[in-house]
């Protein structure tokens, strides 16, 4: 009598456990599940949209991806891109909040300042920016002509305009790593300066290497990872400035992925596109995750 | 006294506009144990800091070893401290955590540098900060844990480590920010016994911080109570506890409370309580408002009225053990009243609700209108003025 009274206690709390789990789980599979495994399916096919027979092609589609010229140009200038932003904008992202953490006046106009460009609209920006990078009639070359250097093609030459695009990257990412590294800052414990200080850190170089730099790690890779993982997904400026021009050069795997889905409407080649590139990023957060958790924290 | 090892002279604080200290005078001698006892927010740990250099006075000095160093910054001090949280660094073990006060003082810059330790120079630099780490962490007992980072040890092995921080490079002083409040009771009362023994060992000035009066007794040379910013008296524990200077010190220091009641110097310069004389001939201004500190083991509580004796209610005794406490209420003025004695004691008050509160002349403390202490010389003088 108690054991199946125990076990139908066991039963009705399970059912509710299902029936309160129920409508997220549900959305979760509609949502998530469905979709990504539909991707799935699709990769491994020819599927064009409006064309009634699909074919499928098994690894095939993905060995094609590997040999195809515009896929290996996006994934090579993608992994520019990541390498110029990433670094760049995780290091000043840095340097900017150890600044404003230790100025005293003006903390909140610096905050905001530097976090417009996150809260502004990119594609609205991109605008300015090709006012800005205008070979003839823009402020960046008039400046540097008045410092007596040569005028550069920013985002016409197949050169630069990877280059050009990544400052453009920096610049939106930087305000976000600030206020993340702001948030790191404020969590360290005083006291370990204090303690930093008896025991006879004097320089600010080694309260750095001492306190600061082990203490944010936990920050440091988050904000990697957030910046790889924006990084690798640059669409926006491409698409309003570059449109992957001059000559394939600005080619990044989002756009290539949108162009073959939603231009040429290859299905299912944008989906096996899709498929390496979010295997690409579960690879790159497994390596964050997985290395360089371990080291960042001390529990 | 020949000259202190640590002097804190005048020493003033404010932030904003509350005064935190306000003119501090301590001086400790060398080899001294003093600790600064006093509740929170009483500027305790804000005077530990501008002894330490963490901290700039507005006013006055701070002298080591008869050399200001008031201007001299933290790291230039040559003290240590230990930290209430231990501030441990997280990502170091405890041997790099014990070393690195060593690391940061005989190696320069360059020879802390990732490839210096080929130099042979700085191999036998750091071979000797290795011993010496070794030979405080044996002296601690924490030779076990030098490869464990913080996270992986007990609040009780944090402690040790960081006192072993403090003590590897033989300060000038230590400064210990509540060592101990973070650990369990049990611990606590065994980690004061070793403190004091390390203390003893390594002879070095030690200024102790402490909101708990027991520890503050039992581990000090000297006792310093401090509150409302200011060092209300500086003596032996023995000093504080029988002889305090001040009615918040005698209020301050010792478990149960003293009893004080507000009384007046009646016109035969006796105390009484309203129309009970509590205390014959015991001086002080005629006339005057004064307040009786009476410790709860010198108030006697008999069923019997008599001259000299408080009517008080019974209200609960209260039994710890070893003793017990009898909680009552003055009829007169109505203060609440503890008396401290044996179990046996307190069960042959039971019967009785209505009890009679006296104590021994000798022990009584006579506090003035402003709180401080009316001296025995004083009241001994004025004996003799009424006497005829």
């Amino acid at each position: 009598m108690p054991t199946s009274a125990k076990t139908r206690a066991a039963a009705l709390e399970s059912w509710a456990a299902w029936r309160l789990a129920g409508p997220t789980a549900l959305l979760m599979l509609l949502l998530l599940v469905v979709p990504t495994l539909a991707v799935l399916a699709l990769s491994f096919t020819d599927a064009e949209l409006g064309a009634s027979d699909i074919t499928f092609l098994g690894l095939d589609a993905y060995t094609d991806l590997l040999t195809d010229r515009t896929f290996r140009g996006a994934l090579r200038n993608t992994a520019i891109y990541v390498a110029l932003v990433a670094p760049a904008s995780i290091l000043l992202g840095l340097g900017l909040a150890l600044l404003i953490e230790a100025g005293t006046a003006g903390r909140a106009l610096f905050r905001s300042a530097y976090f417009l460009p996150v809260v502004s609209l990119i594609v609205a920006m991109a605008s300015v920016w090709q006012y800005l990078m205008h070979p003839s009639f823009g402020p960046i070359n008039i400046a540097l002509r008045a410092f007596g250097f040569a005028g550069v093609n920013w985002l016409g030459s197949s050169d630069n305009v990877l280059a050009a695009l990544a400052v453009i990257g920096v610049w939106q990412a930087l305000g976000f790593n600030m206020v993340l590294f702001l948030a790191g800052l404020t969590a360290i414990d005083r006291t370990l300066y204090a303690a930093a200080e008896m025991d006879g850190v004097r320089s600010a170089w080694d309260r750095f290497r001492v306190v600061t730099w082990p203490l944010l790690g936990p920050t440091t890779l988050f904000v990697t990872t957030i910046s790889v993982i924006n990084a690798v997904k640059v669409f926006e400026t491409v698409a309003t400035l570059t449109q992957g021009g001059p000559a394939k050069a600005s080619e990044t795997l989002l756009w290539v992925i949108y162009q073959e889905g939603f231009v040429y409407l290859h299905v299912g080649t944008a989906s096996a596109m899709a498929v390496v590139f979010i295997a690409l990023l579960l690879v790159l957060l497994l390596i964050q995750t997985r290395v360089l958790d371990r080291k960042v924290h001390y529990g | 006294m020949s000259e202190p090892a640590l002097h804190l002279r005048g020493i003033a604080k404010s932030f904003g506009t509350t005064a935190v200290l306000e003119g501090i005078d301590l001086a400790i001698a060398a080899g001294e144990f003093v600790a600064l006892v006093g509740p929170s927010g009483c500027g305790k740990s804000t005077l530990l800091r501008i002894a330490a250099g963490l901290e700039a006075p507005d006013q006055g000095q701070v002298l080591l070893g008869g050399q200001d160093v008031t201007a001299r910054r933290a790291a230039d001090r040559d003290m240590a401290m230990v930290f209430q949280s231990y501030a441990l660094y997280p990502h170091l073990t405890a041997r790099q955590n014990m070393s690195l006060p060593l690391v940061m003082r005989r190696l320069t810059a360059a020879e802390r540098l990732p490839f210096a330790g080929a130099l042979s120079a700085v191999r036998a630099k750091i071979a000797a900060i290795g011993n010496e780490v070794a030979a405080a962490a044996e002296m601690l007992k924490i030779t076990a844990l030098l490869d464990r980072k913080p996270a992986q040890m007990s609040g009780g092995q944090r402690q040790r480590v960081a006192l072993g921080r403090a003590l590897v490079r033989h300060p000038r002083a230590f400064l210990m920010d509540e060592p101990l409040s973070n650990l369990d009771a049990a611990l606590r009362v065994h980690t004061r016994g070793e403190i004091v023994e390390l203390h003893r060992r390594a002879g070095v000035v030690t200024l102790y911080v402490t909101h708990d009066q027991e520890e503050a007794l039992g581990m000090a040379d000297r006792v310093a109570v401090m509150l409302g910013g200011r060092i209300l008296q500086v003596a032996s524990p023995d000093a504080i506890y029988r002889d305090p200077a001040h009615v918040d010190v005698a209020a301050f220091i010792g478990s149960p409370r003293i009893n004080l009641i507000p009384a007046f110097i009646d016109a035969s310069g006796a105390a009484a309580v309203e129309r009970h004389v509590l205390a014959p001939r015991l001086g002080g201004a005629v006339g005057s408002d004064v307040v009786l500190g009476i410790r709860p083991e010198h108030l006697r509580l008999t069923p019997e009225p008599g001259p000299g004796r408080l009517p008080a209610r019974r209200e609960r005794i209260e039994f710890l053990g070893a003793e017990a406490l009898v909680h009552c209420r003055a009829e007169a003025g109505g203060t609440a009243l503890i008396a401290r004695m044996a179990p046996e004691a307190a069960e042959r008050l039971r019967p009785h609700t209505h009890l009679h509160a006296a104590a021994t002349p000798d022990a009584l403390l006579v506090f003035d209108r402003q709180g401080h202490r009316i001296a025995r010389q004083a009241l001994a003088t004025q004996e003799p003025a009424h006497a005829h």
